[in-house]
């Protein structure tokens, strides 16, 4: 399993706002813990939150690096708020928007917007899943004497990759 | 229509409990940030953030918690601010009340400075 939540980049409009979504496989370990069969049910594989958590991290986390042409190591500081209206099933497609609310040197605010809609009936008849607000860091501008890597190991060729896949490379 | 001490201190309020996760009843003009309410050193970026959006104001990194000053070697000797430490909070922090940061300096008692008080004079000096 690698650690990368979205596949692929829809939007992405410099210091504002980017979309991504991640299709939701049974081919993942996960969801075959989340949740097995019982003696009294059968097994009831559900996206977990958390990890809908980190795929808007990483959506946010693509948008606040790209602001700054990746010249910052973007990481995620605090979850300011997670609310979850809704459930996300194997077959379904997330769509994350993650849109900056402020960003200065020190780091950035998001607000994040989560919808899911079923392969069968298309984006058109997307609903909501769950709304997010994330804090990010610029770590070199926030260091409170502690030394990191002089490379940037945040964006890694996972991310780059992904943006370059997804149309929006160098 | 300048904003009344009341309605600022009630949105500061309204701002500490979104940020820190906190009861109504836990703010108090004398509440510490970080030993009574709890905040960490990210929550602090979190606040600016929230009193930029809350007041429509523009606080430079460092205005209101000034702690880089406390990573200047002129400005700290054995745990202790120096008399040049001392000047420079004074200069740049006169929102607050260091007086009794003043009798012992010791650094690990600087986030002792940052009560609500703090942010409220702060943002009022902000809107002045």
């Amino acid at each position: 399993m690698r650690w990368i939540w979205i596949d692929r980049i829809l939007e992405l409009d410099k210091g504002q706002r980017c979309v991504a979504v991640k299709n939701i496989s049974l081919a993942e370990d996960v969801l075959h813990d989340h949740f097995p069969a019982t003696s009294s049910r059968p097994a009831m594989p559900v996206m977990p939150n958390p990890l809908i958590v980190e795929g808007m991290a990483q959506t946010a986390g693509i948008l606040v690096g790209h602001a700054r042409n990746f010249a910052e190591k973007v990481i995620l500081a605090k979850i300011g708020g997670a609310e979850f209206t809704d459930i996300a099933v194997p077959g379904q497609t997330i769509r994350f928007t993650a849109e900056i609310d402020r960003i200065d040197d020190a780091g950035a605010s998001i607000q994040g917007h989560v919808e899911v809609f079923d392969s069968a009936i298309g984006p058109a008849q997307a609903r909501p899943l769950a709304k997010i607000e994330l804090l990010f860091s610029h770590i070199d501008q926030n260091r409170a004497g502690l030394d990191f890597p002089e490379h940037n190991f945040v964006f890694t060729e996972q991310f780059m990759g992904l943006l370059q896949r997804s149309g929006f490379g160098e | 229509m300048a904003l009344s001490h009341e309605e600022i201190y009630k949105r500061i309020d309204d701002v500490l409990v979104d940020a820190l996760a906190l009861d109504d009843d836990e703010v108090t003009p004398e509440a510490k940030l970080v030993s009574d309410l709890g905040a960490e050193s990210i929550d602090f970026l979190d606040i600016v953030f929230r009193l930029e959006k809350e007041f429509e104001i523009k606080i430079e990194q460092g205005e209101l918690f000034p702690a880089n000053v406390l990573e200047n070697a002129d400005y700290v000797q054995d745990g202790k601010v120096t008399d040049a430490g001392m000047e420079e909070l004074r200069k740049r922090m006169a929102h607050a009340d260091l007086t009794e940061f003043e009798a012992s300096r010791d650094v690990e008692a600087f986030s002792d400075i940052f009560t609500v008080d703090t942010v409220v004079k702060f943002v009022e000096g902000k809107l002045a």
